[in-house]
């Protein structure tokens, strides 16, 4: 079953906000991805597309469109590094790069474990704190320097560990 | 018209302070003005003092919200709504963020006000996705707001029912674009509606819709308690009140900084910010966000931040989001980046937005690469003659102003680069 009882119900405790279900499909969309590994698995597609009844096709379209929904698996921790303008005046190149000789992935790619994947995004809306590096749509790591790319990335391995109960 | 019990005149709490919990709210006067609009004041006269005050959009474009108020049917008819705009992604702004993160209890204050003044059954405010804490801490105000009957049924005893949810976007630039927020709030892609018909006529699921940023909105309780003519004290005549402006690049002291309309730019980047780096000239800066026209340091230097000012210089306030770069940049990687984030971003209805967004960013990064020629640079400026103009939305104009006014403006340094001679000032700028 893709979507668990209570991730149904979740979803469908959203509809009374609203004069269309419809309306409901990115809320739904992000509760899918918070829940079920960072993406939105084909079956996950059907499944919202018959709570919400509408056609699979449009819930496909809005996957595709948006930047925050993938469509494949994404590493556990989604590094993404705001490449922007003031951003980039602050070092985002250099963050991109730091990340690619810690991790050995390249933006777009995931570890072989599927631990960590890079992407480049646009403005965060947190430029006056360049440059700017958001993991799994938790708060903003601000004023992010070079030196502390290796520590971020040893601390998202510990949690990774401790919630596995390695 | 004004209410006794004052709200404080300013969007932000002093300092670092943060007034996300409803009692520090109301022990700095918060839900005073909503009270008396609500019991005592009647909605046409509410909306007569946000008329007085002079009050402008503070999303991009600047359009009087009384008038754009003005504008819902007369008839009567239920449900209307409005949706606030919070998606805040204009490359450069973060200013609703703070008011969101420290001061959302404000927003759902002039929401609240601006609801009974226009009849409104519900608002949706629609938060970029990627603000996980301003989202986290309006779920929070409205839920404590809902418990102490502010929100709900019969607010104030008065019969006035208004409810106010809050709507996760999922990251893409173009849902702030008014229609493309309502396309993505409805459950579908935020491709923007072609007008008319007007969102105060059909807007959400066609009914009369109201649309205001969030900034905007959160002016309201500030001009009910204190009058318009305090809003009006600060500010110009055509550009009054206060705003929020973010300045970011190479200052000393990036931030937020909330000031009346019509401070020097000059004022805010050498006292508010901080100034250069030591030894350090200003080369060139935005004034209101990537889509509004670059300045000159000459322009820059001389010109006030508000609305008929920056006109006057070829340019505009947008969303007062000030970006600056010094003299040891390269403003053609300025140019390119802007132009990359319009290819990303754009929605892909209009050919010319489409197609012309991709081409503007390879053009700027073969100039850039010391590739190009005067040809590459006659081309940019066709290719943003071409998408001006003739689109469903404002994307494609500015991103033809970003890349066009780059390029007029500091045309020395873009023929500095061609002809095989590349980046003068490789050794010094930032990185793309
Ligand atoms: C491409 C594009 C993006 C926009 N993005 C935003 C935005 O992120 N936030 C915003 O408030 N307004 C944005 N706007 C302006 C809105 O369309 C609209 O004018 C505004 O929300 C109206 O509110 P106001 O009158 O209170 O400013 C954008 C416009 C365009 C053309
Ligand atoms: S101008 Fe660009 S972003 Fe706007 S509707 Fe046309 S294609 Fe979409
Ligand atoms: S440019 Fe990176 S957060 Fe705005």
């Amino acid at each position: 079953m893709p979507l668990s009882h209570e991730l149904e119900n979740r979803i469908r405790a959203e509809f009374p906000k609203y004069p269309e279900k419809r309306a409901v499909l990115l809320t739904a969309l992000h509760f899918v991805q918070e829940e079920q590994g960072g993406w939105v698995a084909p079956d996950c597609i059907l499944a919202i597309a018959g709570l919400l009844e509408i056609d699979p096709i449009d819930v496909k379209e809005v996957v595709s469109f948006y930047h925050m929904f993938h469509d494949h698996a994404v590493g556990q921790s989604h590094l993404q590094v705001c490449t922007n303008l003031s951003c980039s005046m602050r070092g985002a190149r250099g963050l991109v790069r730091g990340l690619e000789e810690i991790l050995g992935v390249r933006p777009g790619e995931m570890t072989p474990g599927g631990e960590f994947s890079v992407e480049e995004v646009q403005c965060l809306g947190s430029c006056g704190s360049a440059p700017v590096v958001q993991v799994n749509n938790e708060p903003f790591l601000e004023n992010v320097a070079l030196a502390d790319l290796k520590s971020l990335v040893a601390g998202l391995q510990t949690r990774r560990r401790a919630a596995v109960g390695e | 018209m004004s209410v006794t019990a004052s709200a404080p005149r300013f969007l932000l709490p002093p300092d670092s302070e943060i007034w996300t919990s409803l009692e520090v709210y109301r022990e700095h006067g918060g839900y005073a003005a909503a009270e008396t609009a609500i019991r005592s004041i009647a909605p046409a006269a509410i909306a007569d003092e946000v008329k007085a005050s002079g009050l402008r959009g503070r999303g991009g474009a600047g359009f009087a919200t009384a008038m754009k108020w003005s504008f819902l049917p007369k008839d009567g008819s239920r449900p209307r709504y409005i949706a606030c705009n919070a998606d805040e992604s204009e490359p450069g702004t973060f200013k609703d963020r703070q008011i969101m993160e420290r001061n959302p209890h404000r927003l759902l204050e002039g929401l609240l006000i601006a609801g009974f003044a226009s009849a409104i059954d519900a608002a949706y405010i629609y938060v970029r996705g990627e603000y996980r804490t301003a989202y986290d801490a309006l779920r929070r105000a409205i839920a404590d707001a809902h418990a102490a009957g502010l929100l709900g049924k019969n607010i104030f005893g008065s019969g006035f029912d208004f409810e106010i949810h809050v709507h996760r976007g999922a990251g893409a630039y173009i849902c702030g674009e008014e229609t493309g927020l309502m396309e993505s709030l409805e459950g579908r892609k935020g491709q923007p509606r072609k007008r008319p018909p007007f969102p105060a006529i059909s807007g959400l699921w066609k009914r009369p819709t109201i649309i205001n940023n969030v900034e905007t909105m959160s002016h309201v309780p500030g001009i009910i308690a204190n009058g318009a003519a305090a809003f009006r004290a600060v500010g110009t005549e055509k550009s009054s009140g206060t705003t929020i402006f973010g300045i970011s690049g190479n200052v000393q002291r990036p931030g937020a900084y909330e000031l009346p309309l019509g401070t020097p730019l000059r004022e805010i980047i050498f006292e508010h910010a901080g100034g250069l780096l030591p030894g350090r000239t200003i080369k060139a800066v935005i004034p209101g966000g990537v889509s509004m026209p670059v300045l000159t340091a000459e322009q820059a230097m001389a010109v006030t931040m508000d609305h008929d000012a920056l006109q006057a210089v070829g340019s505009l306030l947008g969303t007062g989001a000030i970006i600056v770069l010094d003299d040891q940049q390269c403003l053609v990687r300025a140019a390119a980046v802007i132009a990359k984030f319009y290819r990303v971003e754009s929605c892909g209805q209009c050919t010319q937005c489409r197609e012309g967004t991709g081409w503007l960013h390879k053009l700027l990064l073969k100039v850039e690469s010391g590739a190009g020629s005067g040809a590459d640079l006659e081309a940019i400026e066709d290719v943003a003659r071409f998408m001006e103009g003739h689109t469903i939305c404002g994307l494609s104009d500015a991103a033809a102003w970003a890349s066009g006014w780059f390029l007029r403006r500091f045309r020395g340094e873009f023929e500095a680069h061609l002809e095989g001679r590349g980046c003068p000032h490789d050794a010094t700028s930032f990185e793309i």
